[in-house]
């Protein structure tokens, strides 16, 4: 929680393993406009490495930061994605 | 001398007028010549579906573990913008298949990374056990299950399409597959595809 992004919608992947949380992103981000942030939660480890390659691959999405952190005993993976054009 | 040389000017400046022209039509032609054929280029690039990423994967097995690769990859792809084309046949026609698909086995037999001995694994009981097995950890640790794989990716535009030929060598019915499943295909639009793709792969 070290940066704080005005985010337009959280897309909630706990639970689900690749390639969910890449796919279901890549679904998210079509029913958003330019300058919308994309809020990813995950619990899949592997989440880290995909979604930046992801983003980095895909035309008109950002990946503005990642962190890694805990909750109620879990580490989650939370992905901040801005439509770009 | 002193005349000839003004006339040596005016005739030089008259021959070079004269070039001037010639060059100057040889150009225009030309800029015609290049301008037909970058514009013909545009349109190739147009017609190949300008700079978006195919790929085409041609899946040939019906086990549970070799049903998994082509669906991660086409799904994912999707996600990534790509133009996907899954084209399945033999065997690989049953991860289509409706009914069959949710009951994809996986076999013990002829895998060195199972921990039984093949002579073991052949007993007519393990593959329902090793499938069984595999299911519950499919299960465990979140992993999609087939059926969800298909619905996203045909959610996500992939074209998951059945070998016709295959289709009728395994007596299977155009009812029994997923909707959405493209029919009628062969190897000439496997090919076509794959022709147009930056990725091509067989599983």
């Amino acid at each position: 929680m070290s940066k704080t992004f005005d985010v337009t919608e959280t897309l909630d992947v706990k639970g689900l393993n690749c390639p969910m949380p890449v796919a279901k992103t890549g679904q998210a981000v079509k029913e958003l406009d330019d300058g919308d942030v994309l809020e990813v939660v995950a619990t899949d480890s592997g989440s880290m490495s995909d979604l930046a390659a992801w983003a980095d691959s895909t035309d008109g999405v950002a990946m503005l930061d990642q962190e890694e952190g805990e909750e109620a005993g879990e580490a989650v993976y939370r992905h901040f994605v801005e439509v770009t054009a | 001398m002193s005349a000839d040389t003004p006339g040596g000017d005016a005739g030089g400046e008259g021959t070079a007028a004269t070039a001037g022209d010639v060059d100057l039509a040889a150009l225009q032609a030309e800029v015609e010549d290049l301008r037909e054929q970058v514009n013909g280029m545009s349109d190739a690039a147009d017609a190949a579906g300008d700079d978006q990423t195919q790929m085409t994967i041609i899946a040939t097995k019906g086990t549970l573990d070799m049903a998994y690769p082509p669906l991660i990859l086409a799904s994912t792809a999707a996600a990534f913008g790509w133009d996907v084309v899954v084209f399945h046949t033999f065997w690989g026609l049953d991860i289509l298949h409706e009914e069959k698909s949710r009951d994809l086995k996986l076999s013990a037999v002829g895998n060195p990374s199972m921990p039984v001995p093949n002579a073991v694994a052949a007993l007519p009981f393990m593959d329902s056990m090793t499938t069984r097995m595999m299911e519950k950890k499919i299960d465990e640790v979140g992993t999609a299950s087939i059926e969800e794989l298909i619905e996203l990716s045909l959610d996500s535009g992939v074209d998951l399409q059945a070998c016709q030929m295959t289709i009728d060598l395994m007596d299977y019915d155009e009812e029994d597959f997923y909707d959405g499943v493209t029919v009628g295909v062969g190897a000439a639009t496997a090919l076509q595809h794959m022709a147009d793709s930056d990725v091509q792969l067989l599983i």
